[in-house]
């Protein structure tokens, strides 16, 4: 299988390529619910980072308010984290990744985050293309506050407090590959394989990667009919690639026949390697990829893996063009303008 | 041609000169360019050496509404806007017969012959102006035509008053930065004009303008590019924003100066970053991100922009985090009139965000206290690690101001309180973002990235403790909480302290703050020629000094002057200074213009009385 290139030399000790272990990037205990899809994906996260040999000192966490939203709490104890507000963990990303441009960004936010409240901003962070990675755990129901529909809840799905939702299901993919995300994938929580290879790819990605990942609630919205559950996801999970990344410093050992896999070679050098399961997706093609969202809307399809991949927009970074030291770390006399300066602009003003 | 001077036997016997005190009212329609126009004249005045303050009365709309803007000079140095002019431009057919009603007896009127008017009044001079034919001097055509019509009462005003042509020529240049084929067609049609004048009128009004060397050394600019050059100069490194009347031109300037001023010499990369934002409520967010990382961050915006705002604002006084915002004020509730003056954010900016939350204010009362107090704002609110608000008003932030010129910050750029990954080693990891080891309870932060496996903390709204873990217990809350007042009573020692002149023997004491100061200042002038003594407190920043209570107390009375309705400073210090409640009056005035200081003195004679 795939694995092997991916996980570095484990080896006895059991360590990364920086000599950490796994332990090193986990977080606090969690309080979420036993089961909780989102615990899954901190694990998921924890892994990821490890794998690449990511430092964790360098990345940022962020996330809005709600179950996703404590999440950041839960991985990477090492890196800074921000629990901002609710909807609004995009611009405060923007303001601290634009700040300290060597920053790693990782975003957590739900469905009611992301898809209600924090609406906006979502689309405006992709359009933006802030560099960072955008992870939505979508479970179709407020947590918090015990029960209340998402707008990612499909259409006749029954709650135990909330009723029939009769409103159409906004799809989070579908939205971001209309604001032009150049990274856009779907998971499953309970495919913790495919969550973490994608996790790693989205983790190299220059610009915004939005991964929506379903990620079940064990307490409100878990029922097998429900289309953000584990045994839906488990009997649903259509998934379109096998997917493995396979970092720069790495070489490819994974073996595939001719046309059954696809290279995509991303900024730094790594790469993605997508091997066909049954569908044919192009995931260069933009247009392909809303159609294949549709389908999966109308159709209530559980289709996930790389939905759409292009490198070629500059990110904000490179829209600002900033400077080599961070703006954060500017010393005084970069910052402020000479005496000499402002008599001058003194004597114009006269 | 006949003489355009509509002169009857009855009115106006030629007067004694009333020369460099006297109030222009230039009335035209928004969009018709004019703005050029009046600004050429202002900055003639300002250079023959007289004090002169220019203000725009303008709609909210893009074109064909009223707009008057009114010019003063003054030769004692009085530069508030006052209730009449003494001269009026007629250039908007819509507004000339009321504009014309209001004019006193033996006032003088100048009227674009294309606005149809036959004047109705004998006791007032006018005099008849064929705008459209000398703007064809202009070699313009078209709309562009239609703006040089303005050029004509450039030329017939100077010749009438005796402003400088080569003043006006200059004036010209420095509005055009130098481009001839901007400024030609200007000075074509204001050559025609005076021309014109000459050989057409007979000048029989008082009003004359006569060199002066009392602007020496003054500068000539808006309070919202004051705010940015002060910005720029206190090392912003990041700003967001969002259009907004009338802050605008704050975040347009600082882009401009930023340009100019921060890019690096030798890779030719900026050393800053300035981004529009889909909305107020993002542009703070993305100020508090980017605060938390380190950069010196800022944001600009007027009444609706604070309110969305409030969410973050109060975020950011819990997670403590530096932040500055300047509110170039206008009139609300609601939309307001957003092209209208008013200081009715001083309570929603002191306690804006929910839940006990306050934030230290800086009130400049001038041109170059907005580029002091933008410059120390930034360093403010790194030393405190919360945000700052800067409140300015748009007769501040839109009208040209003459100004005393900008002095060079007195002191190094304050960052505030950062442990690097030494002083972690050093402390062995042993430190908490919430805990007050100095006593002025603030604590130390570490910026992300900080390359020490101890140095991240988690930044929550949630409660917390000092080491920024959850927390829900009482005494958790409670510490924190009253560690944060500890803070805010470390930050009113630092926040520029109020301006005084205590006059011996005054039983009245005058508080106001902001873009009132020339009126309070006048005011108090006209007081005295009425034997009427008064002491002044300029408020310069909340919390409030401890020494405003002193003024109180030193005053049998005191009279809170301000630009809102709801008495926003009285009642703040009536809560800050409960003894002496009694003593305290609000002399309140809020209907869109600047304060006049002829309101002033009359409506606290009337309260006196």
């Amino acid at each position: 299988m795939a694995t092997s290139t991916t996980t570095q030399p484990r080896g006895s000790a059991k360590v990364n390529r920086l000599g950490l272990e796994n332990a090193i990037y986990k977080g606090l205990e969690s309080t979420l619910c036993n089961g909780c899809g989102h615990d899954s994906i901190s694990s998921r996260i924890i892994d990821a980072c490890w794998e690449l040999g990511i430092k964790a000192e360098y990345v940022a966490k962020f996330s809005g308010i709600g179950c996703s939203s404590k999440s950041p709490a839960y991985f990477l104890s090492r890196s800074h984290g921000f629990n901002s507000l609710h909807g609004r963990m995009p611009s405060v990303a923007t303001g601290a990744l634009i700040a300290n441009a060597t920053l790693t960004g990782i975003g957590v936010s739900g469905d009611g985050d992301t898809g209600s409240i924090g609406f906006g901003q979502f689309k405006h962070a992709m359009r933006r293309n802030v560099p960072m990675v955008y992870i939505i755990e979508n479970n179709g129901v407020y947590g918090l506050t015990k029960g209340q529909f998402s707008a990612t809840a499909d259409v006749g799905q029954e709650l135990k407090h909330a009723g029939l939702n009769e409103l159409p299901p906004i799809d989070l993919c579908l939205e971001a590959l209309v604001a032009d995300c150049g990274f856009v994938a779907r998971a499953f929580a309970g495919d913790p394989k495919q969550v973490t290879e994608l996790l790693k790819a989205a983790l190299s990605f220059k610009g915004t990667a939005v991964l929506d990942i379903i990620s079940p609630c064990v307490t409100f919205n878990d029922k097998d009919e429900s289309t953000k559950s584990y045994s839906w996801g488990r009997t649903h999970n259509e998934r379109i690639f096998d997917v493995t990344y396979v970092p720069s410093y790495e070489e490819i050992t994974v073996e595939y026949d001719e046309g059954q896999a696809e290279e995509v070679e991303l900024h730094d050098g790594s790469k993605i390697v997508l091997k066909k399961v049954d569908r044919s997706h192009d995931p260069t093609d933009r247009m392909a990829a809303i159609r294949l969202m549709e389908e999966a809307k109308s159709k209530q399809l559980f289709v996930t893996g790389l939905i759409y991949v292009n490198s070629d927009r500059p990110d904000l970074r490179d829209h600002e063009d900033l400077p080599e030291t961070p703006l954060a770390h500017l010393p005084p006399s970069v910052i402020r303008p000479s005496k000499t300066s402002l008599e001058k602009l003194m004597n114009e003003m006269a | 041609m006949a003489v355009e001077v509509q002169t009857k036997p009855a009115q106006a016997p030629l007067r004694e000169p009333l020369v460099n005190d006297f109030s222009i009212t230039i009335a035209t329609k928004n969009g018709s360019g004019s703005q050029t126009a009046n600004a050429t004249i202002l900055r003639a005045l300002f250079k023959m050496g007289i004090p002169v303050s220019g203000k725009n009365i303008f709609p909210s709309n893009i074109q064909g509404l009223p707009t008057w803007y009114t010019i003063r000079v003054n030769k004692d140095g009085f530069i508030a806007r006052k209730d009449e002019s003494e001269i009026l431009i007629a250039m908007n057919k819509a507004t000339v017969i009321e504009d014309v009603q209001k004019m006193k007896p033996g006032t003088m009127c100048i009227y674009s012959d294309g606005l149809g008017y036959t004047p109705q009044r004998d006791d007032v001079i006018f005099y008849k102006v064929p705008a459209a034919k000398m703007a064809a001097a202009s070699g313009l055509e078209g709309k562009l035509r239609g703006y040089a019509e303005n050029m004509a009462y450039v030329g017939v005003l100077s010749h009438l008053l005796g402003i400088e042509y080569a003043e006006l020529e200059a004036a010209l240049n420095h509005q055009f930065k130098g481009k001839a084929k901007a400024i030609e067609p200007n000075i074509k049609t204001i050559k025609a004009a005076m021309e014109w004048a000459k050989a057409e009128l007979t000048k029989v009004d008082p009003y004359r303008v006569q060199r002066m060397d009392k602007t020496k050394g003054m500068i000539m600019l808006d309070g919202n590019t004051a705010a940015a050059l002060g910005a720029v100069y206190g090392g912003v490194t990041f700003a967001a924003w969002y259009p907004i009347t009338p802050a605008t031109s704050v975040a347009e300037a600082l882009e401009y100066y930023l340009k100019q001023l921060r890019t690096d010499p030798v890779t030719k990369k900026p050393t800053y970053s300035v981004i529009q934002a889909e909305d107020e409520l993002a542009a703070l967010g993305m100020v508090v991100g980017a605060g938390w990382a380190g950069a010196r961050a800022m944001t600009s915006t007027s009444g609706p922009g604070i309110s969305l705002m409030a969410e973050f604002a109060g975020f950011a006084y819990f997670t403590e985090i530096p932040a500055v915002v300047v509110d170039v004020q206008r009139m609300g509730p609601s939309t307001g009139l957003p092209t209208r003056t008013s200081q009715g954010d001083v309570l929603p900016c002191y306690f804006l965000g929910h839940g006990d939350s306050k934030h230290p204010c800086l009130l400049p009362g001038s041109i170059k206290e907005i580029f002091e107090f933008a410059w120390r704002a930034l360093d403010l609110a790194e030393r405190f690690q919360t945000p700052i608000f800067l409140l300015t008003d748009l007769d501040f932030g839109m009208n040209q101001w003459m100004s005393e010129s900008f002095e060079y910050p007195n002191r190094e750029i304050d960052r505030g309180k950062v442990l690097k990954a030494e002083d972690l080693e050093r402390l062995k990891g042993n430190w908490g973002r919430y805990r007050d080891v100095d006593g002025d309870g603030i604590g130390w932060r570490t910026l992300p990235g900080t390359d020490h496996p101890l140095a991240a903390y988690f930044t929550r709204g949630t409660g917390h403790t000092d080491r920024a873990t959850y927390s829900e217990k009482p005494e958790d809350w409670e510490g924190n909480l009253e560690r944060l007042n500890r803070k805010f009573e470390s930050a009113r020692k630092e926040v520029p302290v109020p301006v005084e002149d205590r006059v011996h023997g005054a039983e009245i004491g005058l508080i106001g703050y902001g873009s009132t100061d020339p009126a309070m200042v006048e005011a108090r002038t006209l007081l005295a020629k009425k034997g009427i003594k008064t002491s002044y407190l300029r408020v310069r920043a909340l919390p409030l000094s401890e020494s405003v209570s002193s003024f109180i107390h030193a005053h049998e009375r005191v009279y809170v002057v301000e630009m809102n309705t709801d008495a926003q400073m009285a009642q703040l210090l009536r809560l800050d200074t409960p003894d002496l409640a009694a003593r305290i009056f609000q002399l309140n005035k809020n209907d869109g213009l600047p304060l006049t200081a002829r309101w002033i003195s009359e409506s606290l004679q009337k309260m006196e009385a």
